[in-house]
């Protein structure tokens, strides 16, 4: 596939391979920030062909993984009022609330859709003008552009039956938490290349000089992942801490400005919970004002479900890079991936469950192939 | 009369021609219920064992192992590109049985029918069975039809059970795989799954994708002309590639080791699995098959089975290994290793 494949050949990977290996002399922690460039990792499996001391943390990156259980929790209980036609991205039908997911409820009679875009859930409450359509507005400032646009094309069009229960989140001001944190490790992020596409770069400079980190901008494909590391590493190894693109054919330090301006208009800046993190101020949106008739929160009144995480999950840490997946006590216990405890164990990216597998790979007597560095 | 229903054309079919739905009567037992039989699946599957109508299907056989299985089919929407749920069902139950080595002989159709089904539609479905059926050189023997009230089906449900012979000195089974075994697929994976997916979810591609659907029974025949050696066959719908062989290394207690570079992807399946972040190698097959074989037959079966209009595109793309015993593994294409796992339900469109 053109713009695919060129960026999957072995033979580039095995040079950018070779200059991390030349260039790593001492060890560096790593965090990738978004969710694609774990899958990216995990599936192609990157971690395993890196230095011994290049260390990879999974960041807080995705959208799954982070939102948090009470967002869950009111997404059910407006999944379960007659009437309603819920709509969602496909993966977060798995992900459990305090005590069912949005499969149950479909089972139950709930009406849950999966669509592709959220256009098409503005499409769903015009051809149903009858039943009430809620669409569940997550990620990070990725999917924001269409989700602002399917709520200001709701507006434009006069629909009333159309509403957004939003939970969008926001990287920048999750990097700061994490350097903010006093035990943190990280030593230089990978910043997600499409959040980038959105917003630009011009967000990170403020970040790099505060902390002297190290941030590259970095795409998905496995040499993009790579040449993101590389040019990581290099910065580490020579003592510098600046931002770079090692995505330029998607990113411009400027961003995707209309989408920005619209993105300004329709939502307007929350302080938000990350799910086994806690809150974080001014990290996410939520609708502005002016598009207050959209929101599902309001329209609903579900605001007041109060949700307490599992005391036993430390998603949290394992998310901040603080302990790894097996050092949790519920790890394979009470939490496996067909009974998750915590986001990170649901999505087949998330850290503990990529784990879970591994771990049960590597763990057997036998010597196993080529997994040595794992 | 013609193989093509012609609701127009027909003689005397009265009580059809006024009920161009399917109404409750069409189960009840009664005149509504033959004349449907009569009029649209004798018609449809004609054979000289059904023509007897007798409460069962008398049958001659001739060879002392059997191969039988069972299945029922749901899909929605029940006509997708490339085929509809009628020839889903018939080329399903076929390649059960093939993937015991069998020459399928016989199969039965239960339907489910919800009432306000159109009848085009009905005969539309029955005629491809009957179709699909002749064109595998298989018969479909007896049948049953009940109808449930509107809203309590989904248009139809189709169960279609089977059997065959097994030819003398061939023993297929998961158990049989053996570490040193070579995995081969018998063509690009990912095409039926796709293909539903791309109607059911209203997705708009550039090039239509379409189902895969086809009897496996006759590429296996040729297989087996080239080697009884034959350990496993498998067809991979549900779950595709990885749940297939996740099942054969669990019963058989050998690892399974797959080379993702070595998957044969048709690239429209391949762009829209990248689009729906999906994995091909857990989406469904329906005229695919894989086999596990020991290394000294390999390259002579993959040549016969690209001389095979179902096989032309077959490739070995792993081997079976004595270390992690029930587990699969693939090597990705950057020489890494990753688990592969059965799915614990569908899978899912990713967000990011």
């Amino acid at each position: 596939m053109k713009y695919l494949d060129e960026f999957r050949n072995p033979d580039l990977a095995e040079k950018l391979l070779e200059d991390i290996h030349r260039l790593a002399k001492q060890p560096w922690a790593i965090m990738e920030v978004c969710g694609g460039q774990t899958h990216s990792i995990i599936r192609n499996g990157i971690d395993q062909l890196l230095p011994d001391t290049i260390e990879l943390i999974h960041g807080p990156g995705c959208p799954v993984c982070v939102t948090p259980l009470e967002m869950i929790d009111k997404a059910l209980a407006i999944a379960a009022q007659p009437g309603v036609i819920f709509c969602s991205f496909g993966d977060m039908l798995r992900v459990p609330g305090s005590e069912k997911d949005l499969f149950r409820i479909k089972s139950e009679g709930g009406d849950v859709r999966i669509v592709y875009s959220p256009l098409d859930a503005v499409k769903i409450a015009r051809e149903n003008p009858e039943r009430e359509v809620v669409f569940f507005g997550i990620g990070f400032e990725t999917t924001a552009p269409a989700n602002a646009m399917a709520v200001f094309q709701a507006k434009q069009q006069g629909l009333t039956n159309f509403s957004m229960l939003v939970s969008h989140v926001l990287v920048p001001p999750a990097i700061a938490a994490i350097m903010e944190s006093p035990t943190s490790r990280v030593q230089g992020f990978l910043a997600a290349g499409h959040v980038c596409s959105v917003m630009g770069y011009w967000e990170y400079d403020p970040l790099v000089e505060k902390y002297q980190i190290p941030i590259v901008i970095t795409g998905f494909e496995p040499l993009d992942v790579l040449e993101g590391i590389r040019m990581t590493v290099r910065q580490l190894e020579e003592g510098r801490a600046e931002v770079e693109n090692a995505y330029p054919r998607s990113v411009k330090y400027e961003g995707n400005e209309p989408a920005q301006k619209m993105l300004a208009d329709i939502f307007q800046v929350t302080d938000r919970t990350w799910r086994g993190i806690g809150e974080i101020p001014r990290s996410g949106w939520k609708l502005s004002d002016a598009y207050r008739d959209f929101d599902a929160e309001i329209k609903y009144a579900v605001s007041d479900i109060r949700t307490q995480e599992s005391a036993l999950c430390r998603s949290g840490e394992v998310l901040q890079g603080l302990i790894k997946p097996n050092q949790c006590a519920a790890f394979g216990k009470e939490c496996t991936p067909r009974k998750p405890l915590g986001a990170t164990m649901v999505s087949s990216e998330g850290a503990c469950a990529a784990y879970f597998q591994y771990g049960r790979f590597t763990a057997l007597d036998q010597p196993v192939i080529e997994l040595e560095s794992a | 009369m013609s193989n093509t229903l012609n609701f127009e054309g027909w003689v005397c079919p009265i009580p059809l021609r006024d009920h161009p739905n399917i109404v409750m009567g069409h189960g009840g037992g009664g005149k509504l219920s033959a004349e449907l039989v009569e009029h649209l699946f004798l018609p449809a599957f004609k054979n000289e064992i059904l023509d007897n109508l007798g409460d069962s299907a008398i049958l001659k056989l001739t060879g002392d192992r059997l191969a039988f299985s069972t299945d029922s089919y749901v899909v929605q929407p029940l006509f997708f590109p490339g085929g509809n749920i009628g020839d889903l069902a018939v080329n399903g139950t076929i390649n059960d049985i093939a993937m015991s080595g069998a020459t399928p002989l016989y199969l039965s159709s239960g339907f489910i029918l919800e009432e306000g089904l159109s009848l085009e539609a009905l005969g539309t479905i029955a005629d491809s069975m009957g179709a699909a059926a002749r064109a595998a050189g298989v018969a479909l023997v007896t049948g049953d039809t009940k109808v449930v009230d509107r809203g309590h089906g989904d248009g139809v449900f189709i169960n279609t059970s089977g059997f065959g012979l097994i030819p003398e000195g061939v023993d297929i089974k998961p158990t049989n795989a053996r570490p040193g075994d070579v995995v081969i697929v018998s063509g690009e994976i990912g095409t039926h799954g796709i293909a539903i997916m791309s109607v059911r979810e209203g997705l708009e591609f550039e090039t239509v994708i379409e189902t895969d659907s086809a009897p496996l029974h006759g590429l296996v025949a040729e297989m087996l002309a080239v080697s009884r050696e034959i350990h496993v066959l498998r067809d991979p719908t549900r779950g595709g590639v990885a749940s297939a062989t996740n099942e054969i290394a669990q019963a058989a207690k050998v690892g399974i080791v797959l080379h993702e570079r070595k998957l044969p992807v048709a690239p429209a399946v391949h762009a829209a699995c990248e689009l729906l972040g999906m994995d091909p190698i857990y989406v469904a097959n329906e005229g695919k098959l894989l086999a596990i074989v020991p290394p000294n037959v390999a390259e002579p079966l993959l040549e016969r089975m690209r001389l095979h209009p179902l096989g032309t595109k077959a490739a070995i793309i792993g081997e079976v290994t004595s270390q992690h015993p029930g587990m699969v593994v693939a090597k990705t294409g950057l020489g890494a290793t990753r688990v592969v796992d059965m799915q614990i339900g569908e899978q899912l469109p990713r967000i990011c």
